[in-house]
């Protein structure tokens, strides 16, 4: 077990990239991430890694995806409107299948928003974070602990499928301090033994045929772009099988369901206490990843007896709550509790929204 | 006993097709690349980044590592790649518009960081692939399919200067603009290429050449007429030349 | 048990040192889950600054509140913009040498540190959150003093050792207010 350490959202994201072997990250200053490219400026000269500043966001995520076509693992980060900067080169990197780390660390919006916390970008990172029907995992968690671990999982996953990989945060989880225990860092052994493995790196033929890091088939005429997009596709309906992850709290005998994900799902996990101390059983279903979503933690609650689901997140209209109505389909009542543009979800909202649908 | 004095470059694919049109001085410029690449031993360890448009063709003409670029970022792909395999001979492989107008910031921060790779411009003064509309280098006057009447200076704005507005930066290495336009301008060219790969293999930063191009296609020339043209009317406006040459 | 703590005052009187103070002793002197917010705003310089403690025995919800139950004011716009942020049965620490805003609600109590004074008197008003952050703890016992005190001394004393003595007085100073008003009570 290693030291307690007291950091802030940003720099354990950051520091846990650096442990996980990322030895390039380029990014864009934009609030309330600044201290993801503040703190890779620092560390990266130290492990022999890559930090470039570009000149924008449109720029650092295309550096992101060159340094993943040299076979180094490879990060960039962002918030909200600049994430939709970089949603050119995160559908190229779905598109030449490139492992990548992104990191949004969400702003209420639409456009240039506010710099507060929000989970605006809900629809986005889940549904179309770029043109063409891509699809990411999409990892949120709801403590910085739980961000360091996923940071771990998001360059694994990465490798794994060599696709680009969403980390979805937001201004509460980036800037705020919580104790977290950090993995212990790769060595530069494991490091090189990792980019290694990456034999598909342009980085010369080396006597060998032609590597080719290309988005669609170009001129090759022995692949079509339909049978890159079944390719893909079988990838994704895939992970709704292997890489469904999500926390089931108290669920087996409650008569209320809360679910949120990210920052508010600690928020609604606070709650159920407050409710069962009232005497209201209420339960928990807080996805980690929220692509590929995990309908089957809802298809598993008992319909007959349930009186409702809570949806919490910090966005308005919602966008999750849109998710959780897809599966339950009408055979329970859901009731929303929303905040958005910087106000951050209150608990007490929360709890009336699930007494209501107790009648009480 | 017959000496071979010419062969394909190991750099181009044996029986390759060209995508570009006839008489399209791309194919030729592709070819001085490879060319050189075989001269330094370098084509084992080379990676273009390609841009959009006609440049993108050159996949079917280079038989070495690529990564393709979304249009205008290859030199921030470029300055990536490079800085985590700088064993390797990076070049991009750019058009006008992609380099001179979506690429632009692109272009000008990785030059003024004086990253240790190479730009290969071709620089035709039109968009060729989408269909001749214009570009930031087309010639004022010119009809292309989005100046019907003609590039008008006070709408439209004059040409822009690679060679010269890169110039204008501290960090650049090497700067030049050649034509494969005639034979001793085809000669010079090569051996600007070959100082500009030379110079990033020997560490000294942004190398940058600059091909004053031809579209037979999209300006409505025949092959010949277009590289009078080139003669006669484009090089008045892009002279040639080394620019820098730290 | 959680408690909360709405910390707020002008850009450099210390508030986020006496947030992180709180903060860094839970996490590394107790079992407790803890949680820092700053605040963070477009301004780089001037306005109030403020920032979110939580403590608990628990882990902790929102790492920002809506109703806290303790809101510390070090300066007048911080007491108007908090004041009402304090949940029934809740305290405010005010800095009573330049608060001047009085709090009319009765389900709440109110402990003035005449923190600045004391920090003058001790011949560093940079001390004048450690005043405050002792009237905390000497009221709230949220967390041992001794942990606070040696938290204090390994942060700040870190770069400037010769301030020990002074910060442990100004602490002990609030300390003895915090504890004199929780008795009074």
């Amino acid at each position: 077990m290693s030291e307690k350490i007291f950091m802030k959202g940003c720099e354990a994201v950051a520091e846990t990239a650096v442990r996980a072997g990322c030895r390039f990250f380029a990014g864009y200053p934009i609030t309330p991430q600044n201290d993801v490219p503040e703190y890779f400026a620092r560390r990266m000269p130290q492990v022999g890694g890559v930090f470039i500043q570009g000149e924008s966001e449109v720029a650092s995520s295309n550096m992101a995806y060159g340094a993943a076509a040299a076979g180094v693992r490879s990060m960039t980060s962002s918030s909200s409107c600049g994430i939709s900067l970089k949603s050119e080169a995160i559908s190229w990197m779905a598109g030449a299948r490139l492992p990548v780390v992104v990191a949004n660390f969400q702003r209420g919006g639409p456009g240039i928003g506010t710099i507060q916390p929000a989970q605006q970008d809900y629809t986005q990172a889940t549904k179309a974070s770029g043109n063409g029907g891509f699809k990411m995992l999409v990892l949120s968690p709801s403590t910085l602990q739980e961000a360091v671990d996923m940071t771990w999982q998001a360059f694994e996953l990465a490798d794994k499928y060599s696709n680009p990989v969403l980390l979805l945060m937001d201004g509460f989880t980036g800037t705020m301090m919580e104790p977290v225990e950090l993995p212990e860092a790769l060595s530069d052994e494991q490091v090189a033994a990792i980019r290694a493995t990456k034999t598909w790196a342009a980085t010369g033929k080396k006597g060998g045929p032609q590597h080719k890091v290309m988005c669609g088939p170009g001129l090759d005429t022995r692949i079509s772009q339909e049978q890159m997009n079944i390719r893909d596709g079988k990838m994704y309906e895939e992970w709704k099988t292997t890489e469904v992850e999500y926390e089931d709290y108290m669920t087996e005998d409650a008569e209320v369901i809360l679910t949120a994900y990210g920052i508010s799902g600690r928020i609604a996990k606070s709650a159920v206490g407050i409710l069962r101390a009232e005497g209201i059983k209420a339960g928990l279903i807080r996805p980690k990843k929220v692509y590929p979503f995990p309908d089957e933690a809802y298809e598993k609650l008992n319909f007959d007896t349930l009186k409702g689901i809570v949806c919490a997140e910090m966005a308005i209209p919602a966008q999750f709550a849109v998710d959780v109505e897809n599966v339950v389909h009408g055979r329970t009542k859901i009731a929303t509790a929303l905040s958005s543009g910087g106000e951050i979800l209150d608990r007490s909202a929360i709890v009336e929204a699930a007494r209501a649908l107790c009648g009480k | 006993m017959m000496k071979n004095v010419y062969s394909r470059p190991s750099g181009i694919f044996e029986g390759a097709v060209t995508g570009f049109c006839p008489g399209c001085m791309h194919s030729s410029v592709c070819k001085v690349v490879a060319e050189v690449l075989d001269e330094l031993g370098m084509v084992n360890n080379a990676c273009y980044v390609q841009g959009v448009g006609c440049c993108g063709l050159a996949v079917t003409y280079f038989d070495m590592d690529t990564v393709a670029a979304p249009h205008g970022r290859a030199c921030a792909i470029a300055s990536a790649f490079k800085r985590c395999s700088p064993e390797t001979l990076v070049f991009t492989y750019q058009g006008d518009g992609d380099l001179a107008a979506i690429g632009l910031a692109e272009t000008m921060s990785a030059a003024n960081r004086g990253e240790n790779f190479t730009v290969i411009f071709v620089n035709n003064g039109i968009y060729g692939m989408t269909g001749g509309q214009m570009a930031p280098t087309t010639m004022v006057g010119v009809k292309t399919t989005t100046t019907p009447y003609g590039r008008s200076e006070s709408e439209h704005g004059a040409p822009l200067h690679m060679c010269e507005i890169l110039s204008q930066l501290e960090a650049p290495a090497y700067i030049a603009r050649v034509t494969l336009a005639d034979v001793p301008n085809a000669k010079k060219a090569k051996a600007a290429v070959k100082k500009a790969f030379q110079y990033q293999l020997d560490g000294k930063g942004f190398s940058f050449v600059e091909f004053v191009s031809n579209c037979p296609t999209n300006w409505g020339m025949s092959p010949l007429e277009s590289l009078d043209h080139v003669h006669n009317v484009i090089l008045k406006e892009f002279p040639l030349g080394e620019f820098r040459a730290k | 048990m959680e408690r909360s703590f709405i910390i707020a005052g002008f850009g450099g009187q210390g508030v986020m040192v006496m947030g992180q103070l709180l903060s860094y002793t839970a996490c590394e002197t107790t079992e407790k889950f803890v949680t820092y917010f700053p605040s963070y705003g477009a301004e780089m310089r001037g306005g109030t600054a403020n920032c979110y403690v939580v403590i608990s025995d628990d882990p902790v919800g929102a790492p920002k509140v809506s109703q806290a139950d303790y809101v510390v004011a070090l300066n007048d716009p911080s007491m108007a913009r908090f004041k009402d942020a304090v949940a029934p049965g809740g305290t405010i620490f005010v800095n009573s040498s330049v608060v001047t805003i009085e709090e009319d609600r009765e389900d709440v109590h109110v402990v003035k540190v005449d923190a600045g004074t004391i920090a003058y008197e001790l011949g560093n008003l940079k001390v004048l959150n450690l005043v405050m952050v002792g009237a905390i703890i000497g009221y709230t016992e949220v967390l041992p003093a001794e942990n606070v005190l040696q938290t204090a001394f390994k942060k700040l004393g870190a770069k400037r050792p010769e301030l020990n003595p002074i910060n442990e007085a100004a602490f002990k100073r609030g300390y003895a207010i915090g504890k004199a008003a929780k008795e009074g009570k």
